[in-house]
């Protein structure tokens, strides 16, 4: 089977600073990958690239929809991104505070919806019933990720371990083959990780997507992930599965700096 | 200390406050409210009286804005120890919610409208047109500011075009108010669009200058190409609105004109409700709330912000061409930044987003004007004086946009199952 997502040498450049250089990765079908290294590495700078914020200065984003033709994602717009088939969420939350719960999953469904001007202003049958369809889909989302008791709260008001999985709800609402985390973890207690990493597992079993993550919790990494990029300076230092990386000389040089001893 | 002693050290201080507030008011408007130079014959003239006035008068002012200060603070912190339960619904949503007020209360509006022309007098019709008028535009603007949160300080460029739009029309061509009413909209669309490219990629601040530019250019191309636009003098002469053919005097122009503009306002209602509880009404509210979001959300940002202001430009173009039916007469300073500022001011002080909000302000800021002639001097003051209140005691606006609350049953969601598998 062909990679879902397959980046290859992918530079940034912002004037004469090279954000990432040479980059390299591959998403297989239905896999939990993880992209980790520290601060500055240009981790998020990667998500923003392929997520179409930034034009990355050379390289390829090839990206292949379960059973459709690759597509050169280049500089493609967000919005066309995400409607390939690529939804993120972001290492600071970026939901719709002043709107509820249940409206911040109906946009996520915007895209999937088809009603324009016209059909809005007549209020069509088929515009009436796409509606239909959109509230029930995303209280059944809310449902089946245990959000549906503040459907209708502002999601400004949510608890901040609520407010992360929302955006992982959003994004799932935008039917994704591949969902991108920017530190999903970021800023969690033991117990809400613990249920986030069950969250992540459920939905890459149930909806045989395959999911990308940035993070900086090891034990969470190393749990969840089934093969691990590690960055350092824009560069790829090393990849492979948990136990490889754990013992990688170079990334153990990345994140503590070199022994003198050795 | 006991209770008492509480309390008078409390009134104490508030006294104090107050006596300082006074005090540092007097000393600020003593060279304007005490010394009088009459430079005829050479004397100062010590105004003491103005001097004791303001004194009390600022005494009491700031008396009675801390007692407010502290009633809102109270309400706050009792909402608070309720939780969220204590979130409730505005009182005219309340209202509009309630079966029994609402049915006999749209009759009596209904009654009111019905009759307005008939019993009052062409004049009273007239300011209520022009209400109407401002109804309108305020809708329109929301649509923009209110709801896309792209802040248009040029809005009034758009009625201008529908206004023009009709008026070089029927002074060129003699094209009708019925067939002008669809070209101005479409002419104040099609400027919606050209503003709305180059400003795709502002937005607060910036864009802010840049439609508070594109409405002076209008304003200035209008005044100064004469051979266009007959320059300053305006256009004169225009037709009323015909209705088949018939023959009306003034006044029965003036009933008529009135009706026509209640059911467009019904109509603007109608359409910008359906449009905010639509795809493209959440698309413009996460553009609003969060442009990167909104991106990563699959939504076009380019699409949706241009889809705004078509469509608040258009609404300001079928206002342009009632203005100019109603008035007769256009000429370029019936479109200066004030009306924009006027406008905003409604879209703000109705409520961001706020429907009936936008239509109460609406008519506050046109009727009152009009009705406290009396106090035409401190129009400005008192208005500005609103304002500020407003913005301290209810920023949210006069009705607050509440977010719409989605039902769902389980029936009904297993219906909706059914039916899309059937």
């Amino acid at each position: 089977m062909t990679n879902w997502l397959n980046v290859q040498e992918l530079s940034m450049h912002f004037g004469g600073l090279v954000a990432l250089d040479s980059m390299d990765l591959e998403v297989r079908p239905n896999e939990i990958v993880a992209l980790i290294g520290p601060n500055g590495a240009g981790k998020t700078t990667f998500f923003n690239c392929i997520t179409g914020i930034y034009t990355p200065t050379s390289g390829n984003i090839l990206v292949t929809p379960p059973e459709k033709e690759s597509v050169r994602a280049n500089g493609m717009k967000p919005n066309k991104i995400t409607e390939l088939g690529m939804a993120r969420t972001f290492q600071n939350i970026r939901l719709f505070p002043e709107l509820t719960v249940l409206e911040n999953v109906m946009i996520g469904r915007h895209c999937r919806m088809k009603a324009g001007i016209l059909g809005a202003a007549l209020l069509t049958r088929r515009t009436r019933e796409e509606e239909h369809r959109t509230v029930a889909h995303c209280y059944g989302l809310l449902q089946r990720f245990g959000l549906d008791q503040h459907a209708n709260d502002l999601a400004k008001n949510l608890p901040y371990g609520a407010q992360r999985r929302l955006e992982i709800i959003r994004a799932m609402a935008t039917d994704p083959f591949l969902l991108l985390l920017d530190e999903p973890a970021a800023g969690m207690n033991i117990a809400e990780t613990r249920d986030l990493e069950n969250l992540i597992k459920k939905i890459r079993d149930e909806d045989k997507i395959s999911i990308l993550l940035i993070e900086h919790d090891m034990s969470l990494v190393m749990s969840l992930a089934e093969n691990i990029f590690v960055l350092d300076y824009g560069r790829l230092i090393a990849r492979g599965a948990p136990e490889e990386i754990k013992n990688n000389p170079a990334v153990i040089k990345a994140y503590l700096g070199e022994d003198i001893d050795a | 200390m006991s209770e008492t002693q509480l309390k008078t050290g409390y009134l104490l201080s508030e006294i104090k406050k107050s006596l300082l507030i006074s005090v540092w008011f007097m000393f600020l408007t003593f060279p304007i409210m005490v010394i009088r130079v009459n430079t005829v014959e050479n004397y100062i003239r010590w105004r003491w009286g103005n001097m004791v006035m303001i004194g009390v008068g600022t005494f009491f002012i700031s008396w009675v804005w801390r007692w407010m200060m502290s009633r809102k603070e109270a309400g706050r912190r009792h909402a608070e120890t309720l939780g969220e339960d204590a979130e409730k619904l505005p009182f005219i949503q309340r209202i509009m919610e309630n079966q029994k007020i609402r049915v006999p209360g749209l009759l009596v509006i209904a009654l009111f409208v019905l009759g307005f022309p008939h019993v009052f007098s062409p004049y009273q019709t007239n300011i209520m047109i022009t209400a109407l008028i401002y109804v309108m535009l305020g809708l329109g603007l929301n649509i923009v500011v209110g709801v896309a949160g792209l802040l248009d300080l040029g809005y009034v460029a758009f009625y201008a075009v529908g206004a023009y739009s009709y008026a070089l029309l029927n002074h060129n061509f003699g094209v009708g108010f019925w067939t002008a009413l669809p070209i101005g909209a479409i002419c104040a669309m099609i400027f919606g669009i050209l503003l709305g490219f180059p400003v795709l990629r502002l937005r607060g601040d910036y864009l802010a200058i840049v439609t508070l530019g594109f409405g002076e250019i209008i304003r200035l191309v209008l005044q100064n190409w004469g051979e266009f636009s007959n320059g300053p003098a305006g256009i004169k002469n225009i037709d009323r609105p015909g209705f088949f053919g018939m023959q009306m005097d003034l006044a029965g122009n003036m009933t008529y004109l009135f009706y026509l503009m209640v059911l467009l306002v019904i109509f603007t209602i109608f359409i910008v409700n359906r449009l905010q509880n639509s795809r493209l009404g959440r698309a413009w509210l996460a553009l609003r709330e969060d442009e990167i979001a909104c991106q990563a959300m699959g939504i076009d940002k380019h699409k949706t912000k241009l889809t705004a202001f078509a469509l608040g430009a258009t609404w300001a173009g079928f206002a342009g061409v009632i203005f100019a039916a109603k008035t007769t007469f256009v000429n370029p300073s019936s479109f200066t930044f004030m009306e924009s500022a006027m406008i905003l001011s409604m879209v703000v002080l109705g409520g961001m987003g706020s429907i009936p909000g936008v239509i109460i302000a609406a008519f506050v800021l046109i009727l009152l004007p009009e009705y406290l002639r009396a106090f035409s001097e401190y129009r400005m003051l008192l208005f500005g004086a609103a304002m500020v209140m407003m913005m301290v005691f209810r920023p949210g606006g006069l009705i607050q946009n509440v977010q719409r609350r989605y039902k769902y049953g389980i029936e009904e969601l297993q219906s909706v199952e059914r039916n899309s598998h059937d």
